[in-house]
């Protein structure tokens, strides 16, 4: 019995330790829901010999998680949290990779009529003055964000029981609107990605204020000695080379193109 | 009400595939749960023993806090063992976050209180047939709770076996301390939770047909073995 | 050379939650004998037991063994009214308390088989001791009582819910126990039992030792009316 329990002890620690050049990084969901990580991380492997072990969640935690120092890197897209990132000396430094854009999806025969509005701003005036079903992530995530920004840009304080903030991930999100037949920000990636569409179109894209930057922000291994400073560093310098250019630009949801290398 | 009969169809392709990823968080929520399991047991069931056996003082109200913390949301306990296991907590020099062993800490966490409370529950009557005997013969108070633990073991096995359904269907708990990578601390359970994310909810039924598969698999396996074993009730 | 006495109890008493059971008792006991307590539903035979074995609190007084207090109990063996079958085999049950004296598994399963013969279990080593009989757990206890062989051992009503076969079967054992001088102590509520095993009497009425005699001079003349009437079928108050 006591050779047993210690075995199983023994054999849980050991399986963890095993992974030689791995790495830590927080991403966004909207980033992995994309299904662009499928794509790069087997092509980081071969080129680099790094396995990059993806964290899925919101900026929020992302930020926390590269704050507290448990992980190398992470892969946002909220400038200003980024910015209040490298204030406090968490990072070193801010690497921009490439963009997106978000898109407002909503019942196919769209009670609000935001499909013909003129502006992203014009769109959310629509959803507020029909008092719409509008569903938020809520959960402080990049994409939450972006959305309350441009509420406020819009001149609406958003509020009411149209107003449902949620407090979950993007496909939870998704999946609430579709349940609720509710008019939704998405980014594309998740959206075009997203399996349970039900009676759900995209409505409204195109306005540049919906780019959504991605950044690359290293852990500062003056706060952290223990981050993998160099695989960190052999990581960046893939993901701004010309076969992440490629691949991503030339990666595709149903022939749409779903984001742009800008890195420099 | 077509999700449900897709995710059966996809489940049996995955199971009669053997589609590796599938095998790997199998196999992985298994050890995970077992391992934690295996700790939680040689903790919780001596501990259930000694309450039944050893009137202290505080014993009422570790009783009530045991009880209490049998219905700890799983995320609390996963916030928990985070701050405590983060690089910039108490135990991060470990460097045990976003592993293997991370997830099972905190579902020995989960655990411990429902086997001992059950544990407690099952050997107190027990004890209560063996007062007089065993007081009677002398036995030292170690020699009592060994005697307790083993001519209670049937229902020992039920208190692990609640012990195990608690920790094999966990979510909360494992998905923080754990992070779902892929390949390193992906399960059954988080694996759903990613699943349902995407929207792909025949594949997410399919995995939690798995999961439920597994869990009554092992239930069943630990009833026969047991059961081969002995005549009577006990 | 005996352990255990002479035994003198002086002034002992027990209580449950302020209520007396059974004392002040004061009683003498010599090494040798087989001691029937007797006496009406409520007297306190079954406490007076469970105290002097010490599995009953001391409320007051004393119990002078011949050795150390703490020494006593591992000189003596107790059997319940119902007997307490551990969950396991009849092999298993008896070899317990030996190995609880750390004899090892082997050895005190072996003995654990002798004893089982002895009482005419040796059939039944591997059935489990929770679905024997009534009269077949009552011996399993007396043999798992004797394994460690006590100088005393303490019965209470051993045969109060036994049909007369298994009655005499007991009685023959307990016979062939204090032939080898095992010294007893044993309740009974059945006064032909108590006749044929006693060599003295102790009859307790209200929680107190009403007449303690021995049984040749007790049962043919008890000197106190209430015991008169007792062994006639009176009812006692």
């Amino acid at each position: 019995m006591k050779r047993l329990i210690l075995g199983a002890i023994l054999a849980a620690t050991t399986a963890t330790a095993s992974l030689a050049e791995a790495m830590k990084l927080a991403v966004t969901t909207s980033f992995h829901n994309s299904g662009l990580s499928d794509i790069l991380l087997p092509q980081i492997k071969a080129d680099t010999g790094i396995e990059v072990q993806l964290l899925v969640v919101g900026t929020g935690q992302a930020i926390r998680l590269g704050e507290a120092g448990d992980v190398d890197a992470i892969l946002v897209h909220s400038l200003k949290a980024e910015e209040a990132f490298l204030a406090g000396g968490y990072g070193t430094h801010r690497r921009e990779i490439m963009y997106n854009d978000f898109v407002f999806v909503g019942p196919s025969d769209d009670p609000a009529g935001i499909a013909g509005a003129n502006s992203a701003a014009a769109a959310l005036v629509a959803i507020a003055d029909a008092r719409a079903d509008f569903v938020s992530r809520g959960d402080d995530s990049g994409t939450h964000k972006k959305e309350l920004s441009l509420w406020s840009a819009a001149g609406v304080v958003p509020e009411g029981d149209w107003y449902k903030a949620v407090g979950a991930g993007m496909g939870a999100s998704l999946n609430t609107a579709a349940g609720m037949g509710a008019y939704i920000m998405s980014d594309r990636a998740s959206w075009l990605n997203f399996a349970n569409k039900a009676d759900q179109a995209l409505l409204f894209a195109g306005d540049p204020v919906l780019f959504n930057q991605y950044a690359f922000l290293p852990v500062n291994p003056v706060k952290h000695p223990h981050v993998e400073a160099e695989l960190v560093e052999k990581l960046e310098a893939w993901l701004v080379s010309d076969t992440a250019r490629e691949l991503i630009n030339s990666y595709r949801i149903n022939g749409e193109t779903l984001f742009t290398f800008n890195a420099r | 009400m077509s999700d449900l009969l897709e995710g059966a169809l996809q489940a049996f392709w995955l199971v009669f595939g053997r589609d590796p990823v599938l095998i790997e968080i199998s196999l992985r929520s298994l050890r995970v749960t077992l391992t934690a399991l295996l700790v939680a047991c040689v903790i919780a069931l001596p501990l259930g023993a000694y309450l039944a056996v050893r009137r202290f003082r505080l014993r009422r109200y570790v009783i009530a806090v045991l009880n209490a913390l049998m219905g700890l949301p799983p995320v609390v306990v996963g916030l928990i063992v985070y701050v405590f296991l983060s690089r910039s907590g108490p135990l991060g020099v470990l460097g045990l976050l976003f592993t293997p062993t991370a997830m099972i800490i905190a579902q020995v966490i989960i655990i411990v209180p429902l086997i001992a409370s059950i544990a407690h529950q099952a050997l107190r009557e027990l004890w209560s047939d063996y007062h007089d005997l065993l007081i009677s013969m002398n036995a030292s108070q170690g020699q009592r709770i060994r005697a307790l633990l083993w001519d209670g073991r049937r229902a020992l096995l039920t208190a692990a076996l609640a012990g195990f359904g608690r920790g094999i269907g966990e979510v909360g708990a494992i998905m923080v301390v754990g992070g779902n990578i892929d390949h390193l601390t992906r399960v059954l359970t988080t694996a759903i939770a990613l699943e349902t994310g995407k929207g792909e909810f025949a594949l997410a039924l399919a995995l939690g047909f798995i999961l439920i598969a597994i869990a009554i698999g092992v239930n069943l396996a630990i009833h026969m073995l047991s059961g081969t074993e002995r005549e009577g009730r006990w | 050379m005996s352990n255990l006495f002479p035994l003198s109890v002086e002034g002992a008493l027990t209580r449950r939650r302020g209520r007396v059971l059974v004392g002040p008792v004061d009683l003498k006991l010599d090494p040798t004998g087989t001691t029937m307590v007797i006496g009406p539903n409520g007297a306190g035979k079954t406490s007076l037991l469970r105290m002097l074995h010490g599995i009953a609190r001391l409320g007051a007084g004393r119990i002078n063994w011949a050795c150390e207090e703490h020494e006593a109990q591992r000189h003596q063996a107790f059997v319940f009214q119902q007997p307490v079958m551990m969950r396991r085999t009849v092999q298993d049950n008896l070899a317990y308390p030996l190995r609880l004296s750390g004899v090892k598994r082997a050895e005190a399963r072996d003995r654990a088989a002798v004893w089982a013969g002895k009482v005419g279990l040796g059939a039944m080593l591997t059935r489990q001791a929770t679905v024997l009989s009534g009269g077949e757990r009552q011996k399993l206890a007396i043999a798992r009582a004797l394994i460690r062989d006590p100088e005393l051992l303490f019965l209470d009503e051993p045969c109060s819910s036994l049909d007369g076969r298994a009655t005499r079967e007991i009685e023959e054992i307990l016979h062939g126990v204090a032939e080898v001088g095992t010294r007893i102590i044993m309740s009974t509520h059945d006064m032909g039992q108590a006749r044929r095993l006693g060599t003295e009497v102790a009859f307790l009425l209200h929680g107190k030792v009403h007449e303690f005699a021995a049984a040749d001079t007790f049962f043919p003349a008890p000197a106190t009316a209430q015991a008169r009437a007792f062994l006639n079928g009176d009812i006692v108050e």
